[in-house]
């Protein structure tokens, strides 16, 4: 146990150092620089700009110096956001795309695990078909289109909440929706295959032969193997939401991690789009660690290798 | 191997009629064919360009002039649906197969190096797979901007990590079976294993991830075209189309509904061949459904 934490944690160092010189190297091919871009600027104060920045230097000692900012968590100014630090950018942004990705991943196991579960309960019964159909169905509706649909019925016709903005406290339900309709349907499928190969094993067997209650042969039994596959879908899905994603934020205007992204990669805001990414980076480093601890403890089989 | 007895089917013949004979496959797939061509010929067919505007017209309902009415520059919506058709499905097609080849070749080495290069490789998709590669792919669209082949580069450039996993898994499985034992034992050279016995082995699995692939880099093209970064107005693929239709749809919510209902047919159509195609190839998973 002690090995695999080990082992994963260097893993997931090389991660985060890998992401920060890609995005460095990429951030250095981007036309027009920070400074570069800004007018009315004297070459004077742009010199002195550059200089505080650190932009004068050679690419490796540039690099250097960044790595060495993450590495003692000392990090940088934001170019954009004069005397912003990007740890306190992210901090602004990081509680909203966190508070739709929580309530989107919630909508989405409350919807999905009982729609799969139903369909692999019952095969191939009417429910099993309609609730198969409606998680393809949902799998197919990209949230740019299903997005802008639920702000139109729920914003602008029924004018039960607002259509676009992070003003109200319950600003967050239409973007959660959004997503959590996406995902449900994918939970719901993995959730019915994953049930229904269970379901048809020795061990499920042995439970009803003891004689157990279907209640506890499905839900003890069958439900903790199950949700395995889930799971392991989960820990990528789970940094995507939380991260927000940049189609709802854009669709619903909230100002968001990724909305921070996009506008720091297109305002050549370096510095803070190496800050989003290697946040990004160590979000999903965590949440496939918590995945795979989880699933070693809900399947004996498993066991973590380093 | 085939399901049919008493005669012989290659393995591919064989999926392919286990394929056609369930009717929503059959569906998905003239489905499909019929889209290709339409986005194929239709721009062409149409007596209108796809960025012709007509300020007059402004958005119209469908008529007989314009059978999906017009966009509020005046622009034909069928044409543009179907020009936009043609620029999504080429961007997934051609993602697809740069996805694919690289996968196909780091996971045929990998599996086939076996021991300590075959880890060091896996060890590396693993890192690559904690990527954040939506970030990346943003980044790269800032800086190589307006070159539309780019973006299947950095799309495909993207998607090989499981295509790599797939091929390495389905290679060390066959690797030690008797038949490519017995090809090395009579004397066959490396490559000759490789192209003669491995990848028509891999075919199966590589169809079947590469069909399910074709959806998911759609969607991130119109992802991209969608928040401002991928194609670039006025031209159109699906994604643009959305984006324009989600601008405007308080008012003509139909610009939003076309070209979403078309792009959401495609993707399940493209959905269900996939899953179609994987149970083709593998009876096994079939019988358990």
């Amino acid at each position: 146990m002690i090995r695999f934490l080990v082992s994963r944690i260097i893993q997931g160092l090389v991660v985060i150092f890998a992401v920060i010189t890609i995005t460095f190297t990429l951030s250095k091919l981007v036309p027009g620089g920070a400074v570069r871009n800004e007018r009315n600027v004297t070459e004077e104060a742009r010199k002195a700009q550059e200089e505080y920045y650190g932009l004068n230097k050679p690419w490796l000692v540039q690099l250097g110096l960044q790595l060495k900012h993450y590495a003692t968590l000392d990090l940088p100014d934001s170019y954009h956001y004069k005397g912003r630090g990007v740890d306190e950018i992210i901090a602004s942004g990081f509680p909203v795309s966190a508070a739709v990705g929580v309530a989107a991943l919630l909508i989405a196991l409350a919807i999905g695990v009982p729609l799969g579960a139903l369909a692999a309960l019952r095969p191939n019964t009417l429910e099993d078909r309609a609730s198969t159909f409606a998680a393809t169905l949902g799998i197919c509706t990209p949230s740019m289109v299903l997005g802008p649909l639920i702000a139109m019925l729920f914003g602008l016709k029924l004018r039960w909440f607002n259509v676009a903005g992070w003003f109200d406290s319950s600003d967050w339900v239409l973007p959660a929706l959004t997503l959590g309709i996406i995902y449900s349907a994918y939970i719901a499928r993995l959730t019915r295959g994953s049930l229904r190969e269970t379901l048809a094993q020795e061990f499920i067997r042995t439970a009803r032969a003891k004689g157990s209650s279907e209640t506890s042969v499905v839900f003890l039994h069958a439900m903790k193997l199950a949700s395995l596959p889930v799971l392991n879908y989960l820990g990528p899905a789970a940094a995507g939401l939380l991260t927000g994603s940049f189609i709802v934020e854009t669709i619903f205007q909230l100002p968001g991690l990724g909305q921070f992204f996009i506008a720091a990669a297109t305002n050549g805001d370096h510095q803070l789009t190496i800050a989003i990414s290697t946040f990004y980076a160590a979000l999903i480093v965590g949440f496939n660690l918590l995945v795979d601890i989880l699933q070693a403890v809900l399947n004996p089989r498993i066991r973590l290798q380093a | 191997m085939s399901s049919t007895p008493a005669q012989s089917l290659s393995p591919l013949r064989a999926a392919w009629q286990r394929l056609m004979r369930q009717r929503l496959n059959a569906w998905a797939f003239w489905f499909l064919v019929v889209l290709v061509v339409l986005c194929g010929i239709g721009p062409e067919l149409s007596p209108y360009d796809q960025s012709e505007q007509n300020l007059e017209l402004k958005a119209t309902n469908p008529s007989i002039a314009h059978w999906l009415g017009t966009d509020p520059l005046g622009r034909d919506m069928l044409t543009r649906i179907l020009h936009g058709g043609r620029v999504s499905l080429e961007v997934g097609l051609l993602a697809t197969a740069v996805a694919s080849i690289m996968g196909v070749f780091y996971g045929m080495i990998s599996g086939l190096a076996g021991g300590r290069i075959d880890s060091a490789m896996m060890r590396i998709v693993d890192i690559l797979y904690a990527f954040p590669f939506i970030n990346f792919v943003i980044l790269l669209m800032v800086i190589v901007g307006r070159e539309f082949w780019l973006i299947f580069v950095a799309i495909g450039a993207v998607e090989w990590l499981t295509m790599a996993r797939v091929v390495r898994g389905q290679v060390l499985a066959l690797k030690n079976l008797e038949f490519i034992i017995a090809a090395r034992a009579s004397g066959a050279g490396f490559w000759h294993i490789v192209w003669k016995h491995l990848l028509p082995n891999v075919t199966g699995p590589v169809i079947i991830y590469a069909s399910l692939t074709v959806p998911g880099v759609m969607l991130l093209e119109a992802a991209l075209s969608f928040l401002g970064l991928g194609i670039q107005p006025p031209d159109a693929s699906w994604g643009v189309l959305i984006r324009e239709g989600a601008n405007s749809m308080e008012t003509y919510p139909w610009l939003l509904l076309y070209p979403g209902v078309f792009f959401s047919a495609t993707l399940l159509a493209l959905n269900l061949l996939g899953d179609g195609l994987r149970d083709a190839f593998d009876p096994k998973s079939m019988s358990q459904q």
